[in-house]
Order: C-alpha cells, then sequence, then structure tokens
C-alpha cells in the first residue's frame, strides 16, 4: 500500500477513458455473447427448416406410405423405410437390453463396491471407450468382430438357442447382431456415466439406514438405490438409445446394408442413419436423394424427442 | 462405515430366520457383486481389445513413409504409399471446426452463466442438448444441403459440419467451468465498480482458462474421429497431392479409413489399421491429456 503510494500511477487511464469503453464495451460484450446465444437457437431450427425443405419432393410423392413400404428401388424410383425403421429399433433395443444392466453393474461397482484409488482410473477407462471413433470400431467389428461372429458366437448361440427365429438360419459375418454389439459398446459409457452420477446422489443416510437393518451390499441398493434412481436410469437409457439410433458409420460397416426384414439376427439388415452412410455416393438425384434425406428428417424428429424426453426426465430428478 | 456393517458379526443372524436364509441372502449378495467386477472388467477389456488389436494390425503397415508419403497410384505397388494428405487434410478441417466453433461456444457460455436470466439461460442449455443430440449423419446431411447441392464439395463443408459437432460440447463444457468461478471473485469485482464485461474479461475468463482451454481440447478429441459430418461433405478427393486450399473438397483421416475398410483388397486393410493407428493414438492422448488437465483445474478453481 505504502509502496503503491509512493511511487506515480504507471499509465493510468483517465475516468473519462474507462468509462468511454464501458459504454461502448458492454453492450457490445452483451451484445456479443447473445449473438452466439441466438446462433446455437437459430441453428437448430435451420438445420429442421433445410432437412424437411430438401426432403419434401419425397415427402409429398410418397407422404406416410413411406414409413410402411418396405423396398428401396431405384431402378423404378420407389422408396421405402419400413425395413430400415425396423433395423434401427430393434438393433438400438438389444444394444439397450445388453447395455443397461452391464452399465447399472459398472455404476453399481464404480459407486459402491471399488477400491477408492481404482474409481477415478475405471471411471476414466469406461469414458474412453466413448472416444473411440466410431470408424475404428466399425473397422474392427469388419476385420475382427465379424469372423468370430460367423464362425465361434453364431453356431454357439445357434445350437442353444436355434429353436427362437432371432437365432435361427445361416451364418454371416455382416448382420444385425454385430451391429448390436457394436452399439453396445457406444451406448455403455453414456448409460454408465449418467447411472453413476445419479446413484451417487443417494442419500447416505439411506444407505446406512438399510446397512442398520441389516442389510448385505446388494440388498442395500436394491431397496435404497435402485428405487431412488429410477427415473435418472431412464433418461440415462433413452439418452443411449438416442446415441445408438443415430450411428451411421459403424453400423453401416458391419450390418450389411439390406433392406430387409428377417427374423433371424445373423441376417444383413439396415438402419435409417447407416442406409444414409451407406448411399453417399450412389444416391440418384431427384427422388432418390429426396428420401435419402426423408429418412434424416425422420432421424432427426426421433433424435429431437428422444433428447427432450430424457433431459426432462434426467432435470426432474434434480441431477446435473 | 459401511464396511463395518458389512462384516458378519454386524447384523446378528436371528434364530427363527435359520441360516440357511442367511447363507442364501449373503450368495446372493456375492453373485451380485461378482457380477458388478465382471462387468467393469467387460468394459475395460472391450476398451483394451480394440486398441490392442489397432496397435498389432498396424503394425506391419505403419512406417515414417507412411505418415509422409502420398498413397500409391500405382497397381503395382498396393501396399505402398501413405496419407500425409489426409493428415494435412484432417489437421485444416480441425483447426477451421475449432476457430468456427471454440469462440461461439465460450460467448454462448458467458451469455448463460453471466448474462441471461434463468429462464432464458436454460432454454439455451435445452438447445445445445438437443443440438448435441443431432445425428451426425443428420448434420452432414443438413450442410451437404446448404453448401454442396448444386455447389461441390469442400473443406469449407466439411468443417462448418465439424464445428456444428463441436458446438455444443465445448459449449458444456465451458458452462460448467464458468460456473465453478467463486462468486466472490465476481462480488469483488462489483464491489469496485467493475462493469460486468471488464469482470468477464478480466476477472472470469482468466480464472477458467485452464478449464476452458481443456474443454475445447475434449471438443478437439471428439470431432477428430467424425466420419459421417464428412461423408457428405468432404469424402471425394484427390490422392495425387496434398491440397491445403478449403475451397475444394480436403482429403481426411476419417473417411479414408472408411473407404479403405470397405475395400476387398487385404492391403488396403493393412492401410486401414495403420490410419486407423494414427488416429487413435491421437484421440486418446489428447483425451486423456484434456481430461487430466480438467480435473486439475476444477480442483483448482473448487478451492
Amino acid at each position: 500500500m505504502s509502496t503503491a503510494s509512493a511511487r506515480p500511477p504507471r499509465r493510468r487511464l483517465s475516468d473519462a477513458h474507462v468509462k468511454l469503453a464501458d459504454r461502448i464495451g458492454e453492450p457490445a460484450f452483451r451484445i456479443l455473447c447473445g449473438l452466439a446465444a441466438l446462433i446455437t437457437i437459430a441453428l437448430i431450427i435451420w438445420i429442421i427448416e433445410t432437412i424437411f425443405n430438401k426432403a419434401s419432393p419425397a415427402i409429398s410423392h410418397f407422404g406416410l406410405g413411406f414409413l410402411t413400404t418396405k423396398t428401396w428401388d431405384p431402378v423404378h424410383n420407389n422408396y421405402g423405410a419400413a425395413a430400415l425403421i425396423y433395423g434401427t429399433f430393434v438393433s438400438s433395443l438389444i444394444a439397450l437390453i445388453l447395455a443397461t444392466p452391464l452399465a447399472i453393474l459398472i455404476a453399481i461397482f464404480l459407486t459402491e463396491l471399488a477400491p477408492q484409488f481404482v474409481r477415478r482410473p475405471i471411471t476414466i477407462l469406461v469414458e474412453l471407450l466413448a472416444a473411440i471413433p466410431s470408424v475404428i470400431l466399425g473397422l474392427w467389428g469388419i476385420i475382427i468382430l465379424g469372423p468370430f461372429m460367423e464362425n465361434h458366437l453364431e453356431p454357439f448361440l445357434h445350437s442353444f438357442l436355434g429353436w427362437i427365429p432371432l437365432f435361427s438360419g445361416s451364418f454371416s459375418p455382416l448382420g444385425m447382431l454385430p451391429a448390436a454389439l457394436i452399439l453396445t459398446f457406444m451406448a455403455l459409457p453414456i448409460i454408465t456415466s449418467i447411472t453413476r452420477e445419479v446413484f451417487q446422489t443417494t442419500d447416505s443416510q439411506l444407505k446406512e439406514g438399510a446397512y442398520a437393518l441389516g442389510a448385505t451390499r446388494w440388498e442395500m441398493v436394491r431397496m435404497t438405490v435402485l428405487p431412488i434412481s429410477r427415473p435418472g436410469l431412464v433418461g440415462a437409457m433413452i439418452l443411449g438409445v438416442g446415441r445408438a439410433l443415430g450411428e451411421a458409420i459403424a453400423v453401416t460397416q458391419v450390418i450389411g446394408n439390406v433392406t430387409q426384414i428377417k427374423a433371424s439376427l445373423f441376417q444383413p439388415a439396415g438402419t435409417m442413419a447407416s442406409w444414409i452412410a451407406n448411399s453417399y455416393q450412389s444416391a440418384n438425384p431427384g427422388l432418390g436423394q429426396s428420401s435419402l434425406i426423408y429418412l434424416a428428417a425422420i432421424l432427426l424428429v426421433i433424435s429431437v424427442l428422444v433428447n427432450l424426453g430424457a433431459r426432462l426426465i434426467i432435470r426432474r430428478t434434480g441431477t446435473r | 462405515m459401511s464396511v463395518a456393517a458389512q462384516t458378519p458379526g454386524a447384523p446378528r443372524p436371528s434364530r427363527l430366520s435359520g441360516g440357511a436364509r442367511q447363507r442364501r441372502r449373503k450368495a446372493v449378495n456375492r453373485f451380485v457383486m461378482g457380477l458388478s467386477w465382471f462387468a467393469a472388467i467387460i468394459a475395460i477389456a472391450a476398451l483394451l481389445l480394440v486398441i490392442v488389436d489397432v496397435v498389432i494390425k498396424a503394425a506391419p503397415a505403419i512406417s515414417w513413409d507412411f505418415l509422409t508419403q502420398l498413397p500409391s497410384s500405382s497397381f503395382l505397388n498396393p501396399s505402398g504409399g501413405g496419407i500425409v494428405n489426409s493428415i494435412v487434410g484432417s489437421a485444416i478441417l480441425i483447426g477451421l471446426s475449432s476457430l468456427i466453433s471454440i469462440p461461439i461456444a465460450i460467448l454462448v457460455a458467458i451469455y448463460t452463466t453471466e448474462f441471461a436470466p434463468p429462464q432464458v439461460s436454460s432454454v439455451i442449455r435445452f438447445a445445445l442438448d438437443i443440438l448435441n443430440g443431432v445425428p451426425t449423419i443428420v448434420t452432414g446431411i443438413f450442410i451437404y444441403g446448404i453448401l454442396v447441392l448444386g455447389h461441390q464439395q469442400s473443406g469449407w463443408a466439411g468443417a462448418i459440419a465439424l464445428a456444428i459437432v463441436q458446438l455444443p460440447i465445448v459449449a458444456r463444457a465451458a458452462q460448467e467451468v464458468l460456473a465453478l468461478v467463486p462468486s466472490s471473485l465476481k462480488e469483488a469485482g462489483l464491489a469496485l465498480g467493475l462493469r460486468r464485461w471488464r469482470i468477464v474479461t478480466r476477472v472470469i475468463l482468466p480464472t477458467a482458462a485452464g478449464g476452458l482451454i481443456t474443454g475445447a481440447v475434449l471438443g478437439i478429441a471428439r470431432v477428430a474421429g467424425e466420419t459421417a459430418p464428412l461423408l457428405f461433405t468432404t469424402s471425394v478427393f484427390s490422392n495425387l497431392t496434398t491440397n491445403t486450399d478449403p475451397s475444394q473438397a480436403l482429403a481426411n483421416i476419417p473417411v479414408t479409413i472408411f473407404t479403405l475398410s470397405e475395400s476387398a483388397t487385404p492391403s488396403d486393410h493393412a492401410k486401414a489399421w495403420a490410419a486407423a493407428l494414427v488416429l487413435i493414438v491421437f484421440v486418446l492422448i489428447v483425451s486423456v491429456v484434456a481430461r487430466t488437465l480438467n480435473e486439475r483445474s476444477r480442483r483448482k478453481l473448487g478451492n
């Protein structure tokens, strides 16, 4: 303090300068920030407008019949999304069925079971699973997973469960099942990290209460953590499905890209996103291209609804 | 504390319930806890399996020449050549995408944490979540619709598509960091009679700088591996020269891996693995470094 007053102030701006800078800088900065926020919202509207606009020839030509037509026939310019909607639904559903229990168990492991010093590294490792680029997972799916499916996993499933139509028919390296497995590993880190956060919010008094009643660790989780976390868990599952629905690259690499509806999971199939990715070079101009964008429009609507739903549920539970 | 309750002695088995029931409860407990160990191991094993496979499969094809040479254009030498044009193109695409998205993302985050009324702020958060949930292939189609259709593929189109993917990731990370800046710092600034924008630029941004940078870097790691936004925007490119002009289509690593992986020839697969190694090393190193730095800057802000 004393040294500061002893020295003459260095190059201080006059009050008038500061005021002038503030008079311009303050509103300018606010407007700049507001503009950036506006861009975000405008971008969403612009995306929706553009996609529906470019899809409109197909929308007006096929109407809602597009959703129930199975064929994708460039020769006769007749397009329908039914098989692709089915493929999207089934592959995402299998991924969800496989990923959810795994995610819950990992979340239990990370919040209740693991020694303190391994929690951070394992959390990071699980999240790194989400960092692997999808094109690399797809490459791995084609060259490593595909042959393994055809030669080992599918014959194994067939020998035990072959009487179920899902596991019947001939084996194939490309198909619904490898796509669903790849999607499982993509959805898993998302579901796990949200579930873990939700589990952590459980009131420790409740847990101790359960222990005081003589509950084992699993009984404690079942009686307190799981019921309390249910809404957050549903939100996590929805977000995981959202990830699986929209994945284009890895799925197009391993699913075989066929518009057919087969009961057997061993058979090639297609999803909406994978079909768009697969047709990037070969779309017929005109109706064919517009039909592809119609697929993108369906995908966009579903993903917006999925995210709205999940965020509402998660927000209501008060996490995040 | 919970460990104490867990020890067998603590809940004394009631005589009426009998030992068999106790044994069953404990067996179920042990079974489920075993399963959760197993689940954690599966997730980590999947990660390691993919990484190890990439390393093993890439080993024969990766070399200095692979990183510095153009793809082989000769049928006589299918296994030669490299991907230097894709490396350069990816660097340009990621750089442009970051230049576009990071400033906007940080401004959005400042707006929501410092200026916007709570309702407006939550609307923008929601918008960022929605934007983050848009499938990246749809983002690619959107840019295709406005920039490529009727024109041609270009590096700009690819970079803008990547920027749309990057924007919500960086903005959400920046929001979280800015929210951690102690309000006492802001109040001190206000007490000195500083206007808001000076507090933001002189106090909040320097305090949060570390966290903002790591958030931006995480966005880069995510976007570096994105293929879907580039398929319709910058996927048809020349392999004869290293193009650095973004008004032309730019070669890039993800699309190169994608097209090589769809090929039927083994030498193309070997190149796909080698390119995958380049990409995965970049992405993993960047993610791990950013995550560790993130932890540290958060801890610093938390104090």
